[in-house]
């Protein structure tokens, strides 16, 4: 188990400001551990998303510091979700998985061990040669979860990945993608729109406010790992999400009453 | 995925047998019904010449069509062959100059602003003015044709497969980015697949141009008696009234641009079929 107090990346007062003078980001101070399951929650326009391309290097910030603590990162070392399963429609599963691999050089054959034992971990042995548009929903999202660990990535970014789909699913990949994460230890910085899956899925869940996206609230959830149904039902759990709730409701009442302009 | 041939046993109700029925119904009637309409129009034009009592050489009987086929096929098909080694050959350099300046046009904005104008300029002007102009600059005839037929055909493969390279989706851009994907990997292994289903759409239309790009430029250099293709033999039989020979020419391209789509339709199927919304059925 990696050690959560362990400092892994730190935002420092990231702020992002597009030409059309809209202000995405303000001030964002940020630290996540070695380890950490993160959530990023908040309304829509906070910024999550910003946040993530931010961190992913797919988009510079305007001004402040995104700092990775210790080693330099390299190209392996972020696998990326996003919130539509993204996925290659004319390859097959067995071929999208590859492709993060092909485009590093590696051969179809010598990427067979690898993405063989990562689509077993999502449950997708046996659908290798079904193309995208032959699968369900829950599918595609677990061919794209396979695609981002394929690499071994020490952090994988989440944009809203199962905002689309239907609860039974996101209940099943939630459980999924938590025992993935405890059994390979990487890092997860989750973005996120909906509290009971931050509550259920993380350690620490940032709570953002909007107009200008900034952090509001960090929250510790105490609860122990695994985290299962039963954790889901619990009391501790509905606790933890009224708080959560409440610190939501906050930081978008912050929003209404600085929106009077 | 199960069709209607395998799920036979089950108990349905009436309404969806009345469905199912409906269905192959539709299914024989969409080649049984112009097949019909076709040998009717034939009969019809058969005994319209008969009551009519037109001369041949005005309308002649399918009958008389038919054998002027048969007794002129060496001749016909040689011609035929002349015209479709034009056809083939344009949109052989169509796609490739159509394909290669799309992914230049990808390369960079500036390049498709500066170019693209020149290609609409080619393709909204009448092949028809222009071919006298490549008729006194170019001297070898096969070039000459083959010019002509590929102005008009590679158009739609250039504003197809522009189109299909820039509607790539912008998450799988950032993907490829995102794994320090090269800008020629990004090309090959995303952008041009994608692109696909619009090329071959583009490929399509610019079979049916190619062929009558060849025939048109036939035409006009055919008038000064240069060539051998089957334009040239229509606008003979023309001078002679020898229409049954000008109808089993006509039939011939007609024929010629039928089985030209239907390759580049299958051709499309064969590539599409298992992804391609567009070349996907419905099902209910």
């Amino acid at each position: 188990m990696p050690d959560r107090t362990n400092p892994f990346l730190i935002l420092q007062s990231i702020g992002k400001t597009f030409a059309s003078g809209v202000t995405a980001l303000e001030n964002v101070n940020l630290t996540v551990n070695e380890g950490d399951f993160m959530s990023l929650l908040g309304p829509s326009g906070c910024g999550k998303s910003t946040a993530l391309r931010i961190i992913a290097g797919l988009s510079s910030p305007t001004s402040g510091v995104v700092d990775w603590r210790g080693a330099p990162l390299q190209q392996n070392d972020i696998g990326f979700v996003f919130q539509e399963p993204t996925l290659l429609p004319w390859a097959s599963v067995y071929d999208n998985v590859w492709m993060p691999l092909r485009l590093r050089g590696v051969s179809r054959n010598d990427a067979e061990p690898q993405i063989a034992e990562v689509l077993e971990r999502v449950h997708l042995t046996g659908f290798e040669n079904a193309v995208p548009r032959e699968l369900s929903g829950g599918m595609k999202m677990r061919v794209s979860i396979a695609r981002g660990l394929v690499t071994r990535p020490r952090i994988l970014l989440m944009d809203e990945p199962f905002a689309a789909l239907d609860e039974i699913t996101r209940f099943k990949l939630n459980n999924d993608i938590l025992e993935l994460w405890q059994e390979r230890g990487f890092t997860v910085l989750f973005v996120t729109h909906s509290v009971f899956e931050s509550v259920f899925l993380s350690n620490r869940i940032t709570v953002m406010a909007a107009h200008p996206g900034r952090v509001f609230e960090q929250l510790t959830i105490d609860a122990p790992y695994p985290r299962d149904t039963a954790f889901r039902t619990s009391a501790h759990y509905a606790e933890l999400c009224r708080n959560t709730s409440d610190t939501l409701s906050r930081a978008m009442g912050m929003e209404t009453a600085d929106a009077v302009h | 995925m199960p069709s209607i041939d395998t799920i036979q046993p089950v108990v349905i109700d009436a309404d969806e047998a009345r469905r199912v029925r409906l269905r192959k119904l539709e299914r024989t009637g969409s080649w049984l019904l112009p097949l019909i309409i076709m040998i009717a129009a034939i009969a019809l034009w058969d005994r319209i010449c008969v009551w009519n009592e037109i001369p041949q050489y005005i309308l002649p009987r399918p009958g008389v069509v038919l054998n002027t086929m048969i007794e002129d096929a060496g001749l016909l098909f040689s011609s035929l062959l002349v015209t479709l080694r034009i056809t083939v050959l344009s949109l052989a350099l169509a796609v490739i100059g159509g394909v290669g300046l799309s992914v230049l046009f990808t390369q960079s904005r500036f390049i498709e602003m500066s170019l693209f104008p020149f290609a609409i300029v080619l393709q909204v002007t009448p092949i028809v003015a222009i071919f006298p102009l490549i008729n006194i600059y170019v001297d070898d005839q096969t070039t000459k044709l083959l010019l002509c037929a590929w102005i008009v055909a590679f158009f739609p493969i250039l504003s197809n497969t522009t189109l299909g390279l820039n509607s790539v989706d912008r998450n799988l851009i950032d993907y490829f980015k995102l794994n320090g994907a090269s800008r020629w990997q990004t090309l090959w292994h995303l952008r041009l697949p994608a692109a696909m289903p619009y090329f071959l759409g583009g490929l399509k239309i610019a079979g049916g141009l190619a062929l009558i790009g060849a025939v048109v430029a036939e035409f006009v250099a055919g008038t000064a008696g240069q060539s051998s293709g089957l334009a040239s033999r229509i606008i003979e039989a023309g001078y002679r009234l020898n229409a049954p020979r000008l109808f089993a020419a006509l039939i011939l391209i007609s024929l010629t641009g039928i089985i030209i789509f239907l390759l580049l339709s299958w051709i499309s199927h064969l590539a599409l079929h298992r992804w391609h919304e567009s070349a996907l059925k419905q099902e209910q």
